[in-house]
């Protein structure tokens, strides 16, 4: 008995794997039908962050060379934009659930990188960005209902989300850097 | 010389080993639970890159899997050392993934087809170029739904 309960547990052992598999979760754009007249509403150019990943895997935000580890001090302040500058996001007024009418940032982010840009950096990059604004979600969970957003249940979660909705946009890659 | 000469009742008693079969089922029950199946065998190296924010992946029955990255050592006389696309259990290229995520939406049921997520194992060395690719092939297949493999990381540094 002994044996051949040994012998499948060595199958199960060999066949199998234990990890769990972890990843940045993103949703791509569809493609734009060429039927259909684009939108001529153009992001008014306040509002999109441009974060350039460039071919030596330096760091380029909105055009000046960055540091990594301020990414996500800029991105955070970008999206809140407490002092209503002119050249950061606009808000609109919505009427969100659990909220009432509160401003809301119009911001977006929009990440660039070259053809020769690592996969790691551009992974790494990416990490801050979601890092900054699930920080601004986190934040404002507790701050309106106490405990932290990953415990919040989900029509809660959807308030928050739409509150900072910040989408990070990978459309349209131009394909810098090749001949 | 002296001779071995047995004195006295032997001490110590064999243990029983009885309870061994219920020991090792237990074991076999504990590993039929917690692991999957290995499903493919990777052909390229893949050193996932590390990130704070990564999420479980909570379906793998709804997930497809994409490696990129070098061929691994043994194959490189045959593929060569530049970045190759492995789709299920060969190499591939940009042109086939359409048909791939086609094939793989098939073998879902008709309410996760909407569901389908593309779960991407690239090497933190590859070049963007070839992800870039990938990307836009699988936006032509519409499969929008896609997840960068990461292994979480409390801290991040950078590797420039």
């Amino acid at each position: 008995m002994a044996d051949i309960a040994f012998l499948l547990l060595i199958f199960f052992l060999a066949a199998t794997t234990m990890d769990s598999d972890t990843g940045l979760l993103r949703q791509l754009p569809e493609i734009p039908d060429p039927n259909v007249p684009q939108d001529v509403n153009q992001i008014n150019d306040r509002n999109i962050l441009e974060v350039k990943v460039n071919k030596d895997n330096l760091l380029l935000v909105e055009g000046e060379l960055t540091e990594f580890s301020q990414l996500r001090d800029i991105t955070g302040r970008f999206i809140i934009n407490a002092d209503n500058l002119p050249n950061m996001p606009e808000k609109e007024i919505v009427n969100l659930p659990y909220f009432g009418d509160v401003p809301v940032s119009k911001a977006v982010i929009s990440l660039q990188n070259d053809i020769g840009t690592k996969y790691g950096v551009y992974i790494a990059v990416q990490n801050e960005l979601i890092a900054a604004r699930a920080k601004l979600r986190d934040d404002l969970a507790k701050q309106e209902f106490g405990i932290a957003y990953e415990r919040l249940d989900e029509d809660r979660k959807g308030a928050v989300d739409d509150f900072y909705k910040v989408p990070i946009s990978e459309a349209e890659p131009k394909r810098i850097g090749e001949k | 010389m002296a001779r071995f000469v047995k004195t006295g009742k032997k001490s110590v008693k064999a243990i029983s080993t009885s309870s061994l079969p219920d020991i090792v089922f237990m074991i076999l029950f504990f590993f039929m639970a917690v692991t999957t199946m290995r499903e493919t065998d990777v052909m390229v190296t893949v050193r996932i890159p590390d990130a704070t924010e990564g999420k479980i992946l909570e379906k793998k029955s709804l997930a497809s899997f994409i490696y990129i990255g070098e061929p691994l050592e043994a194959l490189q006389t045959l593929y060569g050392t530049e970045p190759k696309i492995q789709l299920n259990d060969t190499f591939k290229e940009i042109a086939d993934i359409q048909d791939f995520i086609a094939q793989e939406r098939e073998q879902l049921n008709e309410a996760d087809k909407t569901k389908m997520l593309v779960v991407l194992k690239i090497d933190r060395d590859t070049r963007m170029g070839v992800v870039t690719d990938v990307k836009q092939a699988l936006r032509r297949a519409s499969a929008l739904k896609i997840m960068y493999a990461n292994t979480n990381v409390d801290q991040l540094t950078l590797h420039q």
